[in-house]
C-alpha cells in the first residue's frame, strides 16, 4: 500500500477525468435525434463511454451534439447555444445534415454547421448507425488525451477560430468518422 | 355541385368552369376575382365558409408568370371548389384576408415565396423566411444554390 504511487502531469489527469465524463446537450432536429435516442439507451448504451448524463442546459454540458437538419434561422439559435456553453467544449456534428448539409441543397439549410460554429468530430450517414456516434465520442476522448500531451495546441487554434462569423475556416480542421462496419445490435 | 349561378352572375370574368370529381374549378380575371371570393362566400348556393389555402405556380416563360389557387371549402354543403387566377409580377391581387381569416397567413406565404402582392393586405410580410432573406425561393429562376446570410439573433435585454 505505502509504495502504490503514480505520477503524472496535472494536465493530463484533468484530461483523463474529462474524457470519460462527458455531459453531453443533444442538439437534436430531426431524425439523427432519433438514432441518438438508440445511441444512449440499453442497447448501445453510451454510459459505457462515459457520456450518459444528457443535459438539456446548454450551461451544464460540455459536449454539444448537433443531431439533424439546420437552417438558417437555427444557425442562429445553435450559434448562442454554442456562446451559452463553458469551456471546454466540444462539438460532434452528427449526420449528413450537420456536417454539410446532406441532401437538403437549397434555400433554406445550412450548408453545414462550421459555418457557424467549430466542429470537433465530423460523424457522416443518413443517419449514422449507434457505433458511428460512440466512435465519434471515442475519437473525442483520444483527441482530449492528444491535446493534454500537448500533440496539438489545440487552445491556439480554438481561440483563432472562436465563433466563426465568416466562411468555413480551414485551420480547424475536426476528426472524420469512418462508416462504422460493425454489425452488433442487428441480430438480437 | 353547379356553377351556373356563378357562371350566370359574372359571365366573361368566367373564363373557365368546370365540375371535375365533384370539385367546382373556375378560371377567372383577377379584376374580378374579390368579387367572385365574396359572392361564393355569401350566396346560398355555395355557402363557402373556409378557405383552405392559397397556393401559388411559377409557370415560367409564360404570361403572365404565375397562377394563384384558391382552395375553398363548404362545411355546411360539403362541397369544395378551386379557384385559380393568372396574375403577373407587377398585378395587385385583392385580397381575400376581409373575407376569410386564413387568408391571411396563406398570402403573406404566397407573398414570402413568390413575390406576389396583395392589395389592401393588413400586414404583407415575410412569415416562414427570416428578415433579411432576399429574393422568393419557389420561383423558378431561383438558383437552388444561392445562400443568404445567415441570420443573427438580436439581443433583448
Ligand atoms: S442526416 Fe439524414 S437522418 Fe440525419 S437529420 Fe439529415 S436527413 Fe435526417
Amino acid at each position: 500500500m505505502e509504495q502504490s504511487f503514480l505520477t503524472t502531469k496535472i494536465s493530463e489527469i484533468v484530461a483523463w477525468g474529462r474524457k470519460y465524463s462527458l455531459w453531453p446537450m443533444p442538439f437534436g432536429t430531426a431524425c439523427c435525434a432519433i438514432e441518438f435516442m438508440g445511441t444512449v439507451s440499453n442497447m448501445f448504451d453510451i454510459s459505457r463511454f462515459g457520456a450518459e448524463l444528457v443535459r438539456f442546459s446548454p450551461r451544464q454540458s460540455d459536449l454539444l451534439l448537433v443531431l439533424g437538419t439546420i437552417n438558417y434561422k437555427q444557425a442562429a439559435i445553435l450559434k448562442k447555444i454554442y456562446q451559452q456553453m463553458a469551456e471546454p467544449r466540444y462539438v460532434i456534428a452528427v449526420g449528413a445534415c450537420a456536417t454539410c448539409g446532406g441532401f437538403y441543397d437549397n434555400y433554406a439549410v445550412l450548408q453545414g454547421i462550421d459555418e457557424v460554429i467549430p466542429v470537433d468530430v465530423y460523424v457522416p450517414g443518413c443517419p449514422p448507425r449507434p457505433e458511428q456516434i460512440l466512435l465519434a465520442i471515442v475519437k473525442l476522448q483520444e483527441k482530449l488525451e492528444a491535446e493534454a500531451k500537448g500533440k496539438q495546441a489545440k487552445d491556439q487554434l480554438r481561440a483563432k477560430a472562436q465563433i466563426l462569423d465568416s466562411a468555413r475556416h480551414s485551420e480547424f480542421k475536426g476528426t472524420f468518422v469512418p462508416g462504422s462496419q460493425t454489425t452488433s445490435g442487428e441480430k438480437h | 355541385m353547379e356553377l351556373n349561378a356563378l357562371s350566370e352572375q359574372f359571365k366573361e370574368a368566367i373564363l373557365q368552369a368546370t365540375v371535375r370529381g365533384g370539385q367546382g374549378v373556375v378560371e377567372c380575371q383577377v379584376a374580378k376575382l374579390h368579387e367572385i371570393l365574396q359572392f361564393c362566400h355569401q350566396s346560398p348556393v355555395y355557402q363557402i365558409d373556409v378557405l383552405l389555402d392559397v397556393v401559388g405556380v411559377d409557370y415560367l416563360g409564360k404570361a403572365p408568370r404565375f397562377a394563384l389557387v384558391y382552395l375553398l371549402y363548404s362545411t355546411n354543403l360539403k362541397h369544395r371548389m378551386r379557384i385559380k387566377v393568372w396574375v403577373d409580377e407587377k398585378d395587385k391581387v385583392p385580397t381575400a384576408s376581409d373575407i376569410w381569416h386564413s387568408a391571411d397567413w396563406a398570402e403573406r406565404e404566397v407573398y414570402d415565396m413568390f413575390g406576389i402582392h396583395f392589395d389592401k393586405h393588413p400586414n404583407l410580410k415575410r412569415i416562414l423566411l427570416f428578415e433579411g432573406f432576399e429574393g422568393h425561393p419557389l420561383r423558378k429562376d431561383y438558383p437552388v444554390n444561392r445562400r443568404q446570410p445567415i441570420p443573427e439573433i438580436e439581443e433583448k435585454l
